[in-house]
C-alpha cells in the first residue's frame, strides 16, 4: 500500500519536472522560463519528497528531507527573483 | 531493481555526464561553460552517489559543483569587466591556419589514442583479479581507528599523513593567492529578499557544518565536507555584501588558515613526546583526537576556501569585528 | 569485472581525453582551468570505478579516500590557477 502511494507521489513529481524542463526549453523569453522552472520544480520536489519520506525509515530522515525541500524552495525563490531583477536593470537600463 | 534497468540508467547517466562535459569545453562563452561545469559538477555527484560512495558524492556536491562554480563564475565577472583584449585575434593567413588545423588534428588525435591506450590498460588491471589486500587491510583494523566510517578511518588514521600534507596544501595554494594581488571589490548589499534568505540560510549551513562533522565518524560526512559547508555560509554572507562577517579579520584570519596544519603537527609532536609514533594514536584516544585535528581542519578549510573567493589578500584597512564564517 | 564498473571506467577515460584536449587547444584561460577539472573529473571516475564491487558488497574506502583528497586539492589547485590567470590580466591591461 506504501509502496503504491509512494509511487504514485514520484511519479507525479517526475512529470512536473518534465514539464518544467519542457518549458524551460520550449518558452520564449527569461521571465516565462523562470516562471516554468521554479514553480514546477518546486512542486515535482516536494511530491517526489513526500514520495520518498513515505519510505523513509524514521521520523529523522523524513525531516532531514523536508529540510532539502525547505532549502531548494528559499534558495530557488531568491535566485529566480535576483535573475529576473537583474534581467529587467539590463532592460530598462541603469 | 533488476540489473537492465540499473544499466539503462547508468548509460543515460553517463551520456549525460560526457555530452555535459563536452558542451562546457566545446562553447566559447566563459560564463556557459562555467554553469555547463556546474551541472557536470552535480551529476558526477549523483554518479558517485551510484557507485556507493556517499562521502565523494557530497564532497562533489559541495566543493566540485558548488564552491569551484563560484570560484569560476567570480573569474568570469572579472574578465567580463575587462577590456576583451585576448580575445580578438589577428587574421591569419592561409598557412598559419592550414598549420592550425594539423595541429588540432594531431593533438585530438593523440588525445584519443590515450583513451583507448587507458581502456586497454584497465583491461589488464582488471583481468588480474584484484586481490583487495588494502581494503581487507582498512576493515581488518577499523575497530582500533577510532572510528566506524572506513573513508574516515583512512583519511584520518591509516593515511593521516597524507591528510596533513593535503592540508598543507590548501595552506599554500592561499599564501600563493594572497601574494597575487589584493582582494576583489565587495559586493552591494543584497536587497530585502535575499537578505532575509541569508538571515535562515546561513545559521542552517553553519549547524549543517557542524552535524556533517560529528556524523563523518560512523556515516558519510566529516571535515572536508563540513568545512565546505561553512565555506558556503561564508561566500553566501559576501554575495550579500555583508563583507565583515564572511572571514576574521587580521592575525585570527592567519591563525584561522593554520590552524589545520598546526592541530596535525601539535597532535602529532605530543604522541612522539608520550612515545607514539608521529600520528600513532593510541586506541582510547584515537576518536577524540580525530574529532579534535577534523575541528581544526574544518575551520581551515572554510576559511581558505572563502579567501579563495574572495580572490587575493584582505583589504588592511577594513577593520571589522572579528566575527567567524 | 562488472559491466557498470566497466561503463564507467570507460567514461572515466573518455572524460579524460575530451579534457587533455581542451587544455592543450583552448586559448582562453578560464577555459584551460575548466579543461584540468574535467579531466581530474575522469581521473576520479577511473578510481570510483575501480573501488566499485557490486551492489551488495561495499566499496574500497582506500581509492574513496584518494578521491576526496583529490577534490579538495583541485579546487584549491583551481583557485590558485584562477588567482594567477586574474594577475596576468590585469599585467597585460597595464602595459
Amino acid at each position: 500500500m506504501t509502496d503504491i502511494l509512494s509511487s504514485l507521489l514520484i511519479v507525479a513529481g517526475l512529470f512536473f519536472f518534465l514539464a518544467g524542463s519542457i518549458g524551460l526549453l520550449r518558452f520564449p523569453d527569461l521571465y516565462s522560463r523562470l516562471h516554468a522552472l521554479t514553480k514546477a520544480d518546486n512542486l515535482g520536489l516536494g511530491l517526489l519528497i513526500a514520495g520518498l519520506a513515505i519510505h523513509a525509515q524514521d521520523l529523522f530522515t523524513a525531516l532531514k528531507l523536508l529540510l532539502i525541500w525547505l532549502a531548494v524552495l528559499a534558495a530557488s525563490a531568491t535566485s529566480a527573483h535576483l535573475i529576473a531583477r537583474h534581467a529587467r536593470r539590463q532592460e530598462t537600463g541603469p | 531493481m533488476n540489473t537492465a534497468s540499473l544499466i539503462v540508467f547508468d548509460g543515460l547517466l553517463l551520456i549525460s555526464i560526457v555530452s555535459l562535459a563536452w558542451a562546457a569545453l566545446a562553447t566559447t562563452d566563459a560564463r556557459r561553460s562555467v554553469i555547463l561545469f556546474m551541472a557536470f559538477g552535480l551529476l558526477l555527484a549523483v554518479a558517485w552517489a551510484r557507485l556507493l560512495a556517499p562521502d565523494v558524492a557530497l564532497a562533489e556536491a559541495a566543493i566540485g559543483a558548488g564552491l569551484s562554480g563560484a570560484l569560476l563564475l567570480a573569474a568570469t565577472n572579472d574578465h567580463s569587466r575587462q577590456p576583451a583584449t585576448a580575445q580578438t585575434e589577428t587574421t591569419r593567413t592561409e598557412p598559419d591556419r592550414r598549420v592550425g588545423m594539423a595541429i588540432q588534428w594531431t593533438v585530438t588525435l593523440l588525445c584519443a589514442a590515450l583513451a583507448v591506450a587507458l581502456a586497454w590498460a584497465l583491461a589488464y588491471a582488471f583481468d588480474s583479479t584484484a586481490k583487495d589486500t588494502l581494503a581487507r587491510a582498512v576493515s581488518a583494523h577499523l575497530d582500533v581507528s577510532g572510528v566506524s566510517n572506513p573513508v574516515t578511518a583512512v583519511l584520518l588514521n591509516f593515511r593521516a599523513y597524507d591528510t596533513l600534507l593535503e592540508l598543507a596544501v590548501l595552506l599554500t595554494a592561499v599564501l600563493g593567492i594572497f601574494a597575487l594581488g589584493p582582494a576583489r571589490a565587495d559586493y552591494q548589499e543584497a536587497g530585502p529578499i535575499f537578505d532575509g534568505l541569508t538571515h535562515w540560510l546561513v545559521p542552517v549551513l553553519i549547524l549543517m557544518a557542524g552535524y556533517l562533522l560529528w556524523v563523518g565518524a560512523h556515516a558519510p560526512g566529516g571535515a572536508f565536507q563540513a568545512g565546505a559547508t561553512l565555506a558556503a555560509a561564508g561566500i553566501v554572507l559576501r554575495l550579500a555584501g555583508r563583507h565583515h562577517f564572511g572571514l576574521p579579520a587580521g592575525s585570527t584570519l592567519r591563525i584561522t588558515l593554520a590552524v589545520g596544519v598546526g592541530m596535525f603537527l601539535l597532535v602529532g609532536l605530543a604522541l612522539l613526546a608520550v612515545g607514539r609514533p608521529f600520528l600513532g594514536y593510541p586506541t582510547a584516544w584515537a576518536g577524540i583526537l580525530i574529532l579534535l585535528i577534523e575541528s581544526a581542519a574544518m575551520l581551515a578549510i572554510a576559511a581558505t576556501l572563502v579567501s579563495a573567493f574572495v580572490g587575493g589578500r584582505p583589504n588592511p584597512i577594513a577593520i571589522n569585528t572579528g566575527e567567524k564564517p | 569485472m562488472l559491466t557498470t564498473q566497466w561503463l564507467y571506467a570507460l567514461s572515466g577515460c573518455v572524460l579524460i581525453a575530451l579534457g587533455l584536449r581542451s587544455a592543450l587547444l583552448h586559448r582562453s584561460l578560464l577555459q584551460r582551468v575548466l579543461a584540468i577539472n574535467v579531466m581530474g573529473s575522469g581521473v576520479f571516475m577511473l578510481l570510483i570505478a575501480i573501488a566499485y564491487r557490486g551492489p551488495t558488497l561495499s566499496p574500497d574506502p582506500v581509492p574513496h579516500a584518494l578521491v576526496l583528497t583529490g577534490i579538495v586539492v583541485a579546487v584549491s589547485a583551481t583557485a590558485l590557477a584562477l588567482a594567477l590567470a586574474r594577475r596576468l590580466s590585469t599585467e597585460r591591461n597595464d602595459e
